[in-house]
């Protein structure tokens, strides 16, 4: 009885992450989506980024993001509302300006952590 | 004693002289101050882009990029936008209904471009050349034109076409003309939309980058050559067309053509291109 309680408990335990690591995945799939999309995140008329096609140049390549982010914070911040830091940004503020969801942003800082 | 009178209507004259000055002054003050804010926009430019010759600005994004400039010289070999100045052409020398044509309201056969954009004192707002078709038609008993493309477009390409090499010079004289220029000029500058831009930001700021496959036209210029051809829109369309679309493009909402918040930005952007010379109607991608 006590080993069958702990096998359920141990698999109790382990759904949440397996479900986390399904989820993960499914986050960078949709982050990519968003950024990609041009009525959502069209990171691309801006931003060269690996596998996008006519790209535009008004703000830097996104790559190496983790290294040049090592904080999420600070490159969440770049997303939610990038008229903080700089306030001339022509880069849309797509938190503030509700043109994403609090989570969607999330999806594409998932995204652009494997950039 | 006899020297009061004479000092009085002495100081009369003086300060009749300094109010007339000051009425004066402020007249030329309104265009001084228009000439700063155009030497500063030119100077912005030639700092941006050293090589570009100031003439050359009248061809938009074509004085800056030699690429496109080349397919650019290439398609002006058989214009697109020849047919709407033919059309154009015949419209203008067609009589109304009451048999008169719009050579009644146009001098010069209508070679007039170049007097437009302008504040009208008595009307006390902008007057576009398209406003200025418009109202012809109005005082001879027809309906307007829709503002986008079209006859409109045609007529105003015909008549920029028989004005081309006029200079641009728009005048700001009076206090309801600077007015009129300032609140363009916010338009102009201030971001906007959900998108929080402005039109200085992707024609100041960024003009040269690459937005998509597109490069950003200066602003300098950016009223000479209008009506355009546009192979995306597939036809010649007006001015305030393509504010329409800029605006959309910053997610915010555009005004109707020939509103006065598109005529005033006109007017802005015109007085910004003093100096350069009328070339349209022209091409672009
Ligand atoms: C209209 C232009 C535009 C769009 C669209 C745009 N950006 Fe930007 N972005 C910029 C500019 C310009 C900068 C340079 C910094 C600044 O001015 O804020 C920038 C900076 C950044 C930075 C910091 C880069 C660095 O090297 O430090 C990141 C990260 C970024 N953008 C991500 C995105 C993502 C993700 C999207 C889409 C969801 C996006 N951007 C959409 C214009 C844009
Ligand atoms: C998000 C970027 C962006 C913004 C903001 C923007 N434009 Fe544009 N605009 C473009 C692009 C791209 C083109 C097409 C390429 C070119 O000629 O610049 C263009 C073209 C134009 C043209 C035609 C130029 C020509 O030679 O045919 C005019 C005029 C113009 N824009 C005016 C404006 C005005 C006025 C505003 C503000 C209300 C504005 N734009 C805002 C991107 C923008």
């Amino acid at each position: 009885m006590k080993r069958i309680a702990m096998i359920a408990a141990i698999g109790i335990l382990m759904q949440p992450l397996q479900g986390e690591a399904a989820t993960r995945e499914e986050n960078i799939a949709k982050g990519k989506q968003l950024s990609f999309n041009p009525l959502k995140g069209n990171c691309l008329a801006c931003h060269l980024i690996q596998e996008g096609e006519m790209t535009g140049n008004l703000g830097p390549p996104l790559i190496q993001m983790k290294q040049r982010y090592p904080k999420r914070d600070v490159l969440r911040a770049q997303i939610w509302d990038a008229s903080a830091k700089n306030p001339q940004s022509m880069m849309p503020p797509f938190g503030k300006h509700g043109i994403m969801t609090n989570e969607e942003v999330e999806q594409v800082v998932d995204y652009l952590y494997t950039l | 004693m006899k020297k009061i009178p004479l000092n009085r209507s002495f100081a009369l004259l003086v300060v009749l002289a300094a109010m007339f000055a000051a009425v004066r002054v402020e007249a030329a003050d309104y265009q001084a101050r228009v000439q700063a804010d155009i030497q500063a926009f030119r100077n912005y430019f030639a700092a941006q882009f050293p090589d570009v010759k100031f003439a050359d600005y009248a061809d938009g994004v074509y004085a800056i990029d030699e690429d496109s400039r080349q397919q650019w010289k290439e398609m002006e070999e058989f214009p697109p936008y020849a047919l709407s100045v033919e059309d154009g052409k015949a419209l203008f020398e067609k009589p109304f209904a009451n048999g008169k044509t719009y050579g009644s309201c146009f001098a010069n056969g209508g070679a007039v471009r170049q007097n437009y954009p302008y504040y009208d004192e008595k009307k006390g707002k902008v007057v576009t050349l398209e406003m200025a078709i418009n109202d012809c038609r109005v005082a001879n008993g027809e309906k307007p034109l829709a503002c986008k493309a079209g006859d409109i477009a045609k007529i105003s390409a015909y008549m920029a076409f028989i004005s081309r090499g006029n200079p641009v010079d728009v005048k700001v004289q009076s206090e309801g003309a600077y007015k009129a220029y300032m609140k363009g000029k916010e338009l102009f500058y201030a971001k906007h939309g959900k998108l929080n831009m402005s039109c200085a930001g992707c024609h100041m700021q960024y003009a040269g980058r690459r937005l998509r496959a597109e490069i950003l036209s200066p602003a300098l210029g950016h009223t000479t050559h209008f009506p355009v051809y546009r192979s995306k829109w597939g036809e010649i369309g007006t001015l305030h067309k393509r504010y329409g679309g800029c605006s959309n493009d910053t997610g915010a909402k555009s005004f109707a053509p020939q509103s006065e918040e598109y005529c005033n930005l006109e007017f802005f952007e015109t007085a910004m291109s003093n100096g350069l010379i009328f070339n349209g109607p022209a091409s672009r991608k």
